[in-house]
């Protein structure tokens, strides 16, 4: 079985990985890095190195500014949001409560669907006047929200969508983890006399955190990785209210296809991602308990 | 200009040219185009593009769906530019600037040079034909375009003691009538709205062009570098919007594109400003007695002009080239585009099309069809500057900041004038 692999062959296996992450990892983010010092050609006008004026551009964008509080609202409001709900979910159907598997295949259903579908569902949910939740609340007597045409509620709509979209996904990891736990301890807790808020605190949530953490930086990546429900609903609208760094990043590039100040703005988003990881990884990894 | 291209030339001419002789040389086409209606366009498209196949054998198409304008604009491009662009495409009659700035297309009117030609590039109504030149060429032909009329329901208007067959005709009328129309249920919900016009997005500003028309002015002239957003029209335009949610005539608010069909349907909107590419899918699902009107104008009628257009890529083979000539002459032949327009509710962009026998009978079974073609002589294009999507985006935040309350009329078009003229001065 211990078969010695011959130098060569080990290099050809290792060329095939190393080059997919090259072309479509190293070299973009390069490339970004390097047409953010030049400015956006077109057949009128030549680009030429302009230095660091795309990054001057950077400081005084007032629209950038707006975007990045958006997405700063966004990330601490649903990751937090959807580790609590994953939580909550694989406790219920970790219990042993009747029709769990029914509630496991609901749980995970929003996950299965494709963002694209999940924000045209939703669309129909938030229409005022014709849609359910419109209608929900005219049931009861209150007045339509303009959930999407108004700046006060359009992000928060949008937080509701993707916290609805991920919270499935979470749950499945926390399900794993949680079946994983030995029983033993919680039979140990239970025979010194804990009760179960404080067996589920100090035994099976520090058993949790690897899962945690784990969780906690997939679901930040998202907060800035998926914007389809945002292309789809609100476009960024009204009044950028519900515009995320991605979105800005791909209105300007492919919208107005200024790929100069769309590179300087993917470098930005690179080093913000870069260091939300290194801190994840860094500082809370060292807490966390692996067995 | 209607009644100066009331010939029968085109007639003659469109019949001839759909028998063109096959071509010698073969070509595979690659032909993209975007719907942005609610119609069934996509196999009104393919019975059109398999009919045009099927007389010429020796040729191929592909007919790719490439999702709404801006999505089909943005794939051609980085198809372009990535050395394999479409032959042909259907695409924003503004993007004509940015085309031509990306230098991705050829004039028309550079390939279709015989008499024949010539005429048939002749024969589209003068108000389409504004947006397809630059510097004094033809880059596009017009397809599939399209006004915004006023949907209203007469059911509606007979229930609030209205003349049905009266729509407002100025902006103080919408609100005097609208404010009749809105009705309140007993907690003082309301329950349908006087009007509805779509404020959010590129729609909205699409719309705002006719407003600010309607008050005798221009968002953007021809020449690609101009843009006038610090007017009084657009400052009497904007607060027209606001107060019809100060009257409660309209909802307040963002009013998104999409949902307006639907909430006029439903009983939610008793009139809709939108687009005629729309007439069809109204027509089909309105389960009241409905009708057409002028948009309510300000010192007059004004409406916007939109659409796509058929535009040629540079970087193909000759025989492509002719072959993406002959098919695009294919499309807009008089009766092709009269199945186009009666599928879609586009407006036919020739009189030659409106003359043909299936669009007289079209015309006499829905009459709502011809007050597009009636309001045309008040229509003005969309707006159009180099860099339109940008530029276009400072309008489109200036009217989203004015509805939504976070800022007002004259602060926001100032700086909306004042970006645009920032990035307009380099092509001036």
């Amino acid at each position: 079985m211990n078969m010695r692999l011959s130098y060569g062959m080990g290099f050809i296996l290792l060329f095939i990985p190393c080059s997919l992450l090259v072309a479509f990892t190293h070299y973009p983010a390069l490339k970004a890095l390097l047409n953010s010092f030049w400015n956006n050609g077109s057949s009128f006008r030549p680009s030429r190195f302009v230095g660091l004026d795309n990054y001057e551009t950077l400081l005084e964008d007032d629209k950038l500014m707006q975007v990045l509080i958006n997405s700063f609202i966004y990330a601490i409001g649903t990751v937090p949001l959807a580790i609590a709900l994953a939580i909550g979910m694989a406790l219920l159907v970790n219990s042993k409560l009747p029709a769990t598997g029914l509630m496991r295949l609901s749980f995970f259903l929003p996950t299965m669907l494709p963002m694209v579908a999940v924000a045209n569902i939703w669309l129909f949910f938030y229409a005022p006047g014709i849609g359910l939740a419109s209608q929900l609340l005219n049931a009861v007597g209150l007045p339509s929200i303009n959930f999407l045409g108004s700046t006060d509620t359009s992000l928060v709509s949008m937080m509701v969508v993707a916290v609805w979209k991920e919270a499935g996904l979470f749950m499945i990891f926390y399900l794993a983890a949680l079946q994983s736990i030995p029983t033993n301890l919680k039979d140990a807790a239970r025979l010194e006399g804990a009760g179960s808020v404080r067996i589920f605190f100090t035994v099976v949530m520090p058993l949790l955190r690897p899962t945690t953490i784990f969780v906690a930086v997939n679901a930040l990546i998202n907060a800035f990785r998926l914007v389809d429900h945002i292309v789809v609903m609100t476009r960024g609208g009204p009044s950028n209210s519900s515009s995320l760094l991605l979105y800005y990043i791909y209105e300007v590039t492919f919208g107005f296809r200024d790929f100069a100040y769309g590179a300087t703005l993917t470098v930005l988003m690179v080093v913000i991602l870069g260091i939300l990881a290194a801190f994840q990884f860094w500082v809370l990894d060292r807490k966390a308990h692996y067995q | 200009m209607k009644t100066q291209l009331k010939t029968a030339l085109p007639l003659v001419m469109g019949a001839a040219m759909s028998m063109t002789a096959p071509m010698a040389q073969a070509a595979d086409l690659e032909f993209y185009f975007p719907v942005g209606v609610n119609a069934p366009a996509v196999a009104t498209i393919e019975q059109l593009t398999n009919a045009w196949a099927a007389q010429n054998p020796q040729h191929t198409v592909k007919a790719v769906y490439a999702g709404n304008y801006e999505e089909t604009t943005t794939k051609a491009l980085t198809a372009a530019q990535a050395g394999d662009p479409p032959a042909v495409a259907v695409l924003l009659a503004i993007d004509i600037f940015t085309l031509i700035e990306e230098d991705v297309i050829m004039p028309i009117s550079d390939i279709a040079t015989s008499p024949e030609e010539q005429a048939w590039i002749d024969s589209f109504y003068e108000g389409f034909m504004v947006d397809t030149r630059f510097d004094g060429k033809v880059y596009s032909i017009p397809f599939q375009r399209s006004t915004p009329v006023f949907y209203y329901n007469k059911d509606a208007w007979r229930a609030a003691g209205l003349d049905p067959e009266v729509t407002p005709a100025t902006w103080d009328e919408m609100v005097e009538m609208g404010k009749k129309l809105t009705v309140k249920d007993d907690n003082g919900n309301v329950t349908q709205w006087g009007t509805r016009i779509p404020n959010l997005g590129l729609a909205g500003a699409w719309l705002f062009g006719g407003l600010v028309k309607s008050k005798g002015d221009v968002l953007s002239t021809d020449t690609g570098t101009e843009a006038r957003f610090d007017t009084e029209a657009a400052k009497a335009s904007l607060e027209f919007m606001q107060r019809l949610a100060d009257e409660e005539v309209m909802a307040p608010g963002g009013i998104t594109w999409g949902d307006t069909p639907k909430a006029f349907l439903e009983g939610q909107a008793a009139s809709i400003w939108t687009s005629t590419g729309n007439l069809a899918f109204i027509n089909e699902n309105a389960e009241f007695d409905w009708g057409v009107g002028f948009l309510p104008g300000g010192d007059g009628p004004g409406a916007p002009v939109g659409g796509g257009n058929f535009y040629i890529f540079k970087d193909i083979t000759d025989e492509e080239q002719a072959a993406a000539l002959d098919f695009i002459k294919f499309m807009t032949t008089p009766e092709n585009q009269a199945i186009w327009s009666m599928a879609t509710g586009y407006v036919a962009p020739s009189q030659a099309a409106w003359d043909t026998p299936q669009m007289q009978a079209y015309a006499a079974e829905l009459p709502q069809a011809l007050v597009a073609l009636d309001q045309m002589p008040h229509a003005y294009r969309e707006f159009a500057t180099f860099q339109r999507a940008r530029v276009t985006q400072f309008l489109v935040d200036a009217i989203e900041g004015v509805i939504t309350g976070e800022t007002d009329a004259s602060a926001a078009l100032a700086e909306a004038q004042e970006k645009a003229d920032d990035i307009l001065g380099e092509y001036r």
